[in-house]
């Protein structure tokens, strides 16, 4: 089936700090053209395309203007609000008054349930649809959890723009599975659709917090479960590269095989769709005071092929020097070509692309806004 | 009642800037205002009828941030996106 839809060609979508950017690439990834913006001045989190459905999301709030959530089943020729976007139940007084700020990530469901869409939020939120966006319910389970503020520690852990809950994978291999990840909280799974939930963060350092062994209050950056194949996780953390170790529940440092004077602190990492075993990340400036920019100005993506055991510098057709790059957590992405495109946007606007699995890197765009997220997939 | 919106909303308005809404209070107005402009009411009010950060409600040029704040048919009711940022 990837065959014949990459036949038809390349989507990426950019959601940028002022509105949705749509890049089409034809068959062979050659030709490119720009589409948008759609919602102009708008901030868009996040834009995700339903791999089965084709629909598209769009979690897109204003300066002035509370979140909402924009939905097209027809490739963006229209859109639709969501009827009740994602919002928290209303307080009884008990001292649960959250009001969600922005939609920060949105998830497909699995694959046996294609009206089923997750979002995350800022503060901390996590919602579900049943109807293909169409309207949005807390997940109680988690959102009035009795040991959520326990979790979630107070403002001073949560990232400047805010708290996040990211990162939401439904397991492939089991539709009540989920993980999600938050920043900071730690990852955290479901075994039975979001009812109960369970830290899983052994194994993964937290510098900044007085216990290293502590079960939550981590900083997941970003966390991926294999779409294929199955108890594949791996994690882009605050405190470094890891994979789950799911027989014993416990995460393994492969960020310590990267070249020290790399170091492995970054925001996104990528996973090959068919090979359990490669990975991509874009490691950025994790000392002093946490520049997180290209190390040095050189930017480079790593690409691992054993499972993390060892990673190769990944800078051809990249800036040599003096580019300061940024790449945040949902601003890399992989399509399901046979030789699968990596594409990753900056904060600086620039959009990067790569045909072969990484080995050189091509300029898609230049002059965007700032970018917050990229996902690509096939037509 | 005039209800005069700002540029941020006017998407929902098909692009008119000054409307008309009923309502006892200014809860009920905009409650009005989103049963005529569905989604609107959520762009300026949060799930636990908070103002949000960077809307303002004048009635009759007098600010208003309770949503019972009570109103008449002749009130004017003025709706402000403040600065937001860049």
């Amino acid at each position: 089936m990837a065959t014949t839809a990459a036949s038809k060609g390349t989507v990426v979508l950019v959601g940028t700090r002022k509105g949705l950017f749509v890049l089409l690439g034809d068959a062979r990834r050659q030709k490119w053209r720009a589409e948008g913006p759609h919602f102009l001045g708008q901030i868009v989190h996040h834009a995700v395309r339903h791999p089965t459905t084709g629909t598209i999301l769009v979690a897109a709030r204003a300066g002035h203007l509370g979140p909402t959530i924009f939905r097209s089943t027809d490739f963006g020729k229209n859109w639709k609000e969501a009827s009740s976007p994602p919002a928290f139940p209303k307080s009884t007084g008990d001292g649960y008054g959250w009001s969600v700020n922005h939609v920060f990530w949105l998830a497909p469901g699995h694959a046996s349930e294609p009206g089923v869409w997750y979002a995350g939020t800022s503060p901390h939120g996590l919602f579900r649809s049943n109807d293909d966006g169409v309207t949005w319910q807390s997940v109680d389970g988690f959102n009035l959890h009795p040991d959520r503020a326990k979790w979630l520690g107070g403002s001073q852990e949560a990232p400047p723009d805010g708290a996040t809950l990211h990162s939401i994978n439904v397991d492939p291999f089991d539709k009540n599975h989920i993980y999600v990840g938050m920043s900071s909280g730690g990852v955290f799974e479901s075994r039975d659709a979001g009812i109960t939930w369970t830290p899983l963060n052994r194994g993964c350092v937290a510098e900044f917090l007085p216990d290293p062994d502590a079960a939550y209050g981590h900083d997941p950056h970003c966390v991926r479960v294999h779409p294929a194949a199955k108890n594949v996780v791996y994690q882009q953390n605050h405190c470094g590269i890891y994979r789950l170790e799911r027989n014993e529940n416990r995460w393994t440092r492969i960020g310590d095989n990267m070249p020290k004077e790399i170091g492995d602190i970054g925001f996104p990492v990528v996973l090959h769709p068919r090979d359990a075993k490669t990975l991509w990340v874009f490691p950025m400036d994790g000392t002093s005071v946490w520049p997180r920019i290209s190390v040095e100005g050189k930017p480079a993506v790593y690409r691992s092929r054993d499972a993390g055991g060892s990673w190769q510098r990944l800078d051809k057709g990249l800036p040599a020097a003096q580019a300061w790059f940024t790449v945040k957590r949902q601003a890399m992405s992989a399509d399901q070509h046979k030789s699968v495109g990596i594409y990753f946007g900056t904060t600086g606007g620039e959009m990067w692309a790569s045909f072969d699995e990484g080995d050189s890197w091509h300029c898609l765009m230049l002059h965007l806004p700032h970018i917050y997220s990229v996902e690509a997939s096939s037509r | 009642m005039r209800v005069k919106l700002p540029t941020p909303l006017v998407d929902y308005t098909h692009g008119v800037r000054e409307v008309e809404a009923v309502g006892e209070t200014l809860d009920g107005l905009l409650h009005d205002l989103d049963r005529q402009y569905p989604g609107i009411r959520f762009r300026m009010i949060d799930e636990q009828d908070t103002v949000r950060a960077h809307i303002k409600l004048f009635v009759n040029g007098e600010l208003e941030r309770s949503l019972i704040t009570p109103l008449n048919a002749r009130d004017t009711i003025i709706v402000v996106a403040a600065l937001s940022g860049g």
